[in-house]
């Protein structure tokens, strides 16, 4: 809230707190060369998802004693046109050296059981209850060059997805139609992500950055029927079909 | 009301002009007052296909500049009482036209006219964008063959989110499905797509099919909208796709090869 007291008629702007979501590029271990080929990968997957996004580095997992090159990290991120704007987390000297790079630390988290690492097969009870964010419903045809992102939840399609169209969510995908085009599910890394559809004809399925392309799927005995695609293991996407039988 | 009826494709060379001097031609002979505008600025082939290409003096960019008047440079066709056209330029870019100036013609035009029909240059650049704005329907030009099928899924993409009804949050542009240069026989071999198939991924109702013939390339070359040719097959096929136009029900004809009689199965046909 801004205080009359504090802005006055005469001011050329005002200080305002805001929340942004962002998306966090969470390096595991860092060279230039893995670095520039996994993000490229990515980049390539959904180009014009990424055009110009702002990124956080978060260094949380990264072991203490490792050495980031920051100005080589923002230099490989700005030729994939993505954009580095903060780091998260990381030593003292990461910090300092992420701060003269260019990049300010937007803090750190407290250190909790990072999901990924509790690989128990028995569920765990949930923490925090999540608010629900209604799925993104769309019931007209995607065509081709048109994209549609759910950010932070589920997406669902009721009509044909085409050859060329792109879709993109942070949950989960269904195509209660032939799914021509595109599908990315769980792109912020959600790996419990799954992507449903009528009739798999598509270009590209990914979960978490795992993918396939209809090279692969057309010899599969499921191409054009009803299908679901998830990880197993959290690393080999997997097809399987969707009848009672 | 006027109607602004824009013929698209995003892909060149399927028969956008070809079918826009024919539609034109079609709604005018049955008497509605039509004009049909090339948009395609610097190319210029719908009047050599309607023959009044050396009766040009002054076109669309002349009046969207106010360098002439609309009945300056309106062409009215020799043939049918009722058909009017609005060339373009040879000597301009694309960039001569701007949305204003397009608007204030076809403001001006649906004074008069009945049917506004645009021929749309090929891409989904600003020429395209341009023809397709003010469109109340759309014919989306479709040839048989995955490339087109992809070009035309993108423009009706484009008719749903660029157009002005999209942006002022009308009742959609009418869609309707052209499919140009069928060839069943080719279709039967499986060389090019089948009526189903393209419809399958478009999904936009057919207005018509037109066949692959010779009749069009004869009747482009004289300067006759193939339409008027009533006795070829090409020139019915545009007559019922017309017809559907105006809300008539008509069978889809030509879908299958001819029979080949015995003497052209031997040596060819
Ligand atoms: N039904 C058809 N049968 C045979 N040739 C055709 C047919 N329709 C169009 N053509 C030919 O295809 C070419 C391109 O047609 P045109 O109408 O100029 O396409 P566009 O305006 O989409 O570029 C021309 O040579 C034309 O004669
Ligand atoms: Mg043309």
């Amino acid at each position: 809230m801004s205080s009359p007291a504090t802005s006055k008629a005469s001011d050329c702007f005002r200080l305002k707190g805001s929340m942004f979501t962002l998306s966090m590029i969470e390096l595991i271990h860092y060279s230039a060369i893995e670095f520039s080929n996994q993000l490229s990968r990515t980049v390539n997957q959904a180009p014009r998802f990424f055009q110009q996004m702002p990124v956080v580095i978060s260094l949380e997992h990264l072991a203490d004693d490792s050495t980031p090159d920051f100005k080589e990290i923002i230099e490989i991120c700005r030729s994939l046109k993505v954009n580095p704007v903060g780091i998260r987390g990381g030593s003292d000297a990461m910090v300092e050296n992420a701060f003269t790079a260019g990049l300010p630390s937007m803090g750190s988290v407290t250190p909790s059981p990072s999901p990924q690492r509790a690989q128990t097969s028995s569920p765990q009870p949930a923490a925090v209850e999540p608010s629900l964010v209604p799925a993104r419903i769309i019931d007209r045809p995607v065509r081709s060059g048109q994209q549609i992102y759910a950010r932070n939840t589920s997406l669902i399609v009721l009509a044909p997805v085409s050859a060329g169209a792109e879709l993109l969510a942070d949950g989960d995908i269904h195509v209660y139609a032939p799914l021509r085009g595109r599908a990315l599910a769980g792109i912020n890394g959600n790996t419990q992500a799954r992507i449903f559809c009528n009739a798999l004809e598509a270009e590209l399925l990914s979960i978490a950055g795992q993918y396939k392309l209809s090279e692969d799927l057309q010899h599969s005995e499921l191409w054009k029927q009803s299908v679901q695609a998830m990880l197993e293991d959290e690393s080999k996407l997997q097809l399987s079909p969707l009848s009672l039988s | 009301m006027a109607k602004i009826i824009v013929v698209t494709s995003g892909k060149g060379g399927v028969g956008k002009t070809t079918s826009s001097a024919a539609i034109g031609t079609g709604l005018a002979l049955r008497g509605h007052k039509t004009v049909v505008i090339d948009f395609d600025v610097g190319l210029r082939n719908l009047d050599l296909i309607m023959n009044c290409e050396r009766r040009v003096v002054y076109d669309f960019i002349n009046v969207v500049n106010n360098e002439a008047t609309l009945n300056q440079a309106l062409i009215k066709d020799k043939r049918v009482e009722t058909l009017y056209i609005l060339p373009a330029s040879q000597t301009r870019d694309k960039d001569a036209l701007t949305r204003e100036g397009v608007e204030k013609v076809l403001i001006e035009l649906a004074e008069t006219f009945e049917y506004i029909v645009c021929d749309s240059p090929a891409g989904i650049e600003k020429g395209a964008l341009m023809a397709l704005y003010f469109a109340d329907e759309a014919v989306v030009v479709t040839n048989p063959e995955v490339s087109s099928v992809r070009d035309s899924d993108r423009i009706i993409g484009i008719l749903h989110s660029k157009s002005r009804r999209a942006e002022t949050g009308q009742e959609p542009i009418k869609e309707h499905l052209l499919l140009t240069r069928y060839d069943p026989e080719r279709v039967e071999l499986g060389e090019m797509l089948g009526v189903k198939d393209v419809q399958d991924i478009l999904a936009i109702p057919l207005l018509g099919v037109i066949p692959e013939s010779e009749a069009v390339l004869k009747c482009s070359n004289q300067g006759i909208p193939v339409i008027l040719e009533s006795q070829s097959d090409a020139g019915q096929a545009y007559e019922d796709a017309v017809s559907r136009l105006l809300g008539d029900e008509r069978p889809m004809r030509f879908l299958t090869a001819p029979k080949k009689g015995f003497f052209k199965r031997m040596f060819g046909g």
